[in-house]
């Protein structure tokens, strides 16, 4: 399953056949839970209207982690298998990640203010998450630090293996330490602590997220292979030239 | 394992044949450091408080300007490539050409910074667990470090990326080596933090000479 794809071409036919139902699906998605988000949903009893931050702060965190899941397991696939399209989507993933990353630290930070009364507290949480964006910046200055390409998708993908001990610290860290920031409240093993009327846009943007993640990782994988396409027909051209003329 | 010794040998050697770079790390570190005082003021209550963060990160700052020169010598004169191709694991070499790191790197670091301690005014009960806390943070740096070195051999503008590579990464070196100083400072054990950092620097022993050795093997190809 995972060797078929290894094909360009034929990751490219399941890309092309995904992306209008993706796209179709975040359009529906994040519309439907804007609307819950900012009308149909009450505001909170203490926090006001500026709960309503959180239907963009929560999913953007998710997203934020789940990306660098993403790039870490392609990133396994990638040097494993020497899988050549594992590495491709692992590169793409990265500055979509990086800015659901910046999305959830400057709205976490626009709901501390009035919240906490501060923008920016130094607890686990907040500075797990701002370690992940920094390990997002160093990953993409890695990949783009060479002038051979295959070297700095390989070296990334090592940086992203050993970075991905951070993921299980930002998701315990609420627990680990006594923090600011409040534990989790959906995934939980009993029922979820938020009132349905809440759960609904909650959950809707964050699956919304998903699929406009999927959609900007086929966009971008699509861009780089046609981008390495065009830059093989060059160099195939310059040769056939160049013996042309030496004969 | 006498390839090994004979490799810790040789790097010290060069080291210690270009010592004015080593000097130049020690150097950094005391005058960032000094720099403190006449950033925030020559109060000694407030330089007692803030002595171990400093003496953390100009620690962390300086022992990063050292990390370039770890493979790059190898890798431009093609040693690094015979070392590839020896029988010897690859991990070992790379262990190897770390603990030399340690000795003229860290080592140097850790004697100077009780020095800086007391410049800062450091409460007296500090000195003990800031040596110990230093012996086993600068071990994790020079692991963490020889990792990003190995992964950014070769890259344009390699110093800064080095930077932005290892810095996240041992941030929790930081946290936890200023933590135990001031534990200590404040009259409670240190123990806690201590063994953490323990046991970091056994999770860096078991990841970083692998993940090293994955890199070098990149590099040298």
């Amino acid at each position: 399953m995972l060797h078929r794809f290894a094909n360009p071409t034929r990751f490219l036919r399941l890309a092309n056949a995904v992306l209008p139902w993706a796209t179709g699906l975040t359009i529906l998605l994040i519309g439907a839970g804007l609307y819950f988000a900012f009308g149909a949903s009450p505001a909170d009893y203490q926090q006001g209207e500026t709960v309503r931050i959180m239907y963009i702060h929560v999913p953007s965190a998710w997203m934020a982690m789940f990306a660098y899941a993403f790039i870490a397991v392609a990133s396994a696939v990638g040097l494993i298998w020497k899988h050549p399209v594992a590495h491709v989507c692992a590169l793409a993933a990265a500055p979509i990640g990086a800015c659901f990353t910046l999305i959830c630290l400057t709205t976490g930070s626009l709901w501390g203010k009035p919240m906490w009364g501060t923008w920016w507290v130094w607890d686990a949480r907040l500075t797990s998450v701002l370690v992940l964006f920094f390990l997002y910046l160093g990953f993409i200055a890695l990949a783009n630090a060479f002038d051979d390409a295959a070297r700095g998708e390989k070296a990334s993908a090592i940086l992203a293996l050993i970075g991905a001990v951070n993921l299980p610290i930002i998701k315990f860290s609420v627990d680990w330490w006594n923090t600011l920031h409040q534990p989790a409240s959906i995934s939980r093993i009993d029922m979820p602590a938020v009132h349905t009327s809440m759960l609904i846009p909650l959950l809707l943007m964050a699956v919304g997220f998903t699929m406009l993640f999927t959609v900007l990782v086929i966009i971008r994988a699509r861009a780089e292979l046609a981008d390495r396409r065009i830059n093989a027909l060059r160099s195939a051209r310059i040769h056939a030239e160049t013996a042309h003329s030496g004969a | 394992m006498s390839g090994f010794f004979a490799l810790v040998g040789r790097d010290i050697r060069i080291a210690l044949r270009q010592f004015s770079d080593t000097m130049m790390v020690i150097v950094f570190f005391v005058i960032a450091a000094a720099l403190f005082p006449f950033g925030v003021g020559p109060e000694p209550n407030l330089l007692a408080r803030m002595a171990p963060g400093i003496l953390w990160v100009t620690a962390l700052l300086a022992a990063m300007l050292s990390f370039d020169r770890l493979f790059q010598n190898d890798y431009d004169d093609g040693t690094l490539e015979l070392l590839v191709i020896a029988p010897q694991p690859l991990w070992m070499t790379a262990l190897a050409k770390i603990i030399a790191h340690w000795l003229t790197t860290g080592l140097p670091l850790l004697v100077a910074s009780p020095v800086i301690g007391i410049m800062l005014n450091l409460e007296p009960r500090g000195f003990g667990v800031l040596i110990a806390a230093m012996a086993l943070g600068t071990a994790i740096i020079s692991l963490v470090g020889a990792l990003g070195a190995a992964l950014s051999l070769g890259s344009r503008r390699s110093g800064v990326l080095l930077s932005l590579l290892v810095l996240p990464l041992v941030i929790p070196v930081l946290i936890f080596g200023a933590g135990a100083v001031d534990a200590a400072i404040g009259g409670f054990p240190a123990t806690q933090q201590l063994l953490v950092l323990g046991g970091l620097l056994l999770g860096c022993i078991v990841v970083c000479p692998w993940g090293c050795a994955v890199a070098l093997r990149l590099a040298a190809d």
